[in-house]
């Protein structure tokens, strides 16, 4: 029996969340006493993952899996996931991933939580600790089949070396015609998306228009931070809704969240509770989101947002 | 056509969250009940489509009787009739397993369930009704266009969106971007009134165990106070961020 994590790819490289499903993987795989097995479609640089405790790396090259497709990848690995009597199969929380995960479960025939926030409380039985209530609450699970399929929160465990010697297998198999056709693929290049970041700079109606967004691009690019911002902001058509974070939007769990001009909606917390340090910007001493930051600044976005990127500028250089 | 939307009774955005019975059970006193948001956005699509494709919006929802309230809401809005399984419901896994009973029922070309309910944040009712029923599924769907036979969405993929197309039936995750916040129908009174006149059918659960279980409850702890640093002090914040938060 086995652990067994997908570490996806992107652009033929580890996604980061690959070395931390794995970093997680292994710390698991010790506790039950099984070896912890790494599947991985299309990567370039495969052997990286060995330095994150990975005992056997399962490699699929095939030109036709050149873009993700929910079909023929959940195929895959549960395909592999039998065929290595896994016991726990452990996902990223990657929109590609929380695709893959409900479908896999059926496929398995096994239990399936997601938000998965740190180890297993205990192991026999299985019971893990989940968010819900949109981070307002946690849960405590039990997972009583035989096979269960666990799905991680980004930045909740980290990335951990652990170097090791690691086998290596190749798999193939055949692919099915896919009745779900991609036609295009529109994606923002050389930016990082919100899911992948360390650092998130948002910002709220307090900017007063779409027009001063490059105070906060200005300050993302010195943290090398994705961009976000609030409901209203989204609503309004100042910004994207693919940036728009909160319980209706995306969630974020970056390490450092910086909110600009937002006053921190009962909504809006819930989605960027999960966020490791929360530092606020706002002219309004009162705004709500203060009861809820690490660090508070009061004061004009206009005047300490610059400055901001300034000192930033230069502490980095 | 024949659209299924599947509906979660959730409480109010804004509610706070408590727990009762030593933690093991949610503390429903004095919340709000709405319909899941992500599901009213799938909802307010399937209900345009009546228009567009001569469509029957049926609305189902797994539940004890009090979620009644959030079906009559959406019949309101427009959808023709409602279906409520009569479970407690458990888990995703056997929520999707009631709904997938009324989908081999009943021949639904389009099935739209939120990506995820707003309480237990599961993500996984309509991947699972998707792949027990061997449909395609769309998750994260931020747009939808069904002409005949052929369906073509749009997914919200981490940092853009991918286009694809498939035949009917479909089963699609929804989300904001399938209609907008500005497009959700506040139900008037002549829809209130017709709502009451429609079919709200009670059906018995089929037996199926759930596959998780969730034992207790926790609220996050309380969060230490809030450090406030002058704004003509910048230098100060990049020094607690660095040396004291160490997150940059």
């Amino acid at each position: 029996m086995s652990v067994i994590i997908y570490s996806e790819s992107e652009n033929g490289k580890f996604k980061k969340s690959a070395f931390e499903l794995a970093s997680y993987g292994r710390a698991l795989a010790d506790k039950l006493n099984l070896s912890l097995i790494a599947i991985s479609i299309n990567n370039n640089e495969a052997d990286s993952i060995s330095s994150f405790g990975v005992d056997k790396l399962i490699e699929v090259n095939d030109k036709e899996l050149e873009k993700f497709q929910v079909n023929n990848y959940s195929k895959i690995i549960s395909e592999i996931a039998s065929k290595k009597d896994v016991k726990i199969l452990l996902l990223s929380s990657s929109a590609d991933s929380k695709y893959l995960a409900p479908i896999l479960s059926v496929k398995l025939s096994s239990g399936y939580v997601s938000n998965v926030i740190e180890l297993p409380e205990s192991t026999n039985p299985l019971v893990v600790k989940r968010s819900c209530f949109t981070n307002k609450a946690f849960s405590y699970v039990n997972l009583p089949e035989k096979i269960n399929l666990i799905s991680l929160s980004n930045n909740s465990y980290g990335a951990i070396e652990n170097p090791r010697k690691m086998e290596k297998e190749n798999y193939s198999c055949s692919l099915e015609k896919n009745s779900l056709k991609i036609e295009k693929t529109e994606k923002i290049t050389g930016k990082v998306t919100i899911a992948d970041a360390d650092v998130v700079v948002s910002g709220g109606r307090g900017l007063k228009g779409p027009e001063n967004w490059s105070l906060v691009e200005n300050l993302a690019d010195v943290l090398g931070a994705a961009t976000a911002c609030s409901k209203p902001v989204s609503d309004m058509g100042w910004r994207p809704h693919s940036e728009h974070v909160g319980q209706t939007g995306k969630p974020v769990a970056s390490n450092l969240y910086i909110a600009i001009g937002i006053s921190g909606a009962i909504q809006h917390l819930a989605g960027i509770n999960s966020s490791k340090v929360k530092v606020v910007i706002n002219n309004d001493p009162e705004a709500p989101f203060f009861k809820a930051a690490d660090y508070g600044v009061v004061g004009d976005a206009f005047e300490v947002v610059p400055k901001l990127t300034e000192k930033l500028k230069e502490f980095k250089s | 056509m024949k659209i299924l939307v599947c509906i979660s009774h959730v409480p109010d955005t804004t509610s706070k969250i408590n727990f009762t019975d030593n933690n093991k059970s949610f503390d429903s006193s004095g919340i709000q009940y709405i319909i899941n948001p992500n599901d009213e956005f799938g909802l307010t699509k399937a209900v345009w489509m009546k228009e567009t494709h001569k469509a029957e919006v049926v609305v189902a929802s797994v539940g004890e009787v009090s979620c009644e309230s959030t079906l009559r809401k959406c019949l309101a809005i427009g959808a023709d009739r409602a279906i409520r399984v009569n479970m407690n419901p458990l888990d995703g896994f056997s929520v999707a397993k009631q709904l997938v009973e009324i989908c081999e029922k009943e021949k639904f070309s389009l099935i739209i369930a939120g990506r995820e309910s707003i309480d237990y944040n599961g993500g996984m009712v309509p991947g699972i009704i998707a792949e027990l029923m061997n449909y395609n599924y769309v998750a994260n769907c931020i747009s939808l266009e069904i002409d005949q036979n052929k369906a073509t969405a749009a997914r919200e993929i981490d940092g853009g969106k991918e286009i694809v197309s498939s035949d009917l039936p479909l089963v699609i995750g929804s989300q904001k971007g399938l209609v907008e916040e500005k497009d959700l129908i506040i139900p008037n009174m002549r829809g209130i009134m017709q709502a009451r006149q429609k079919s709200l059918e009670v059906l018995e659960p089929i037996k199926v165990d759930p596959k998780t279980l969730s034992n207790k409850y926790e609220k996050p702890s309380p969060k230490g106070e809030v450090k406030m640093i002058d704004s003509k002090e910048i230098d100060k914040l990049i020094d607690l961020l660095h040396n004291e938060a160490k997150v940059i």
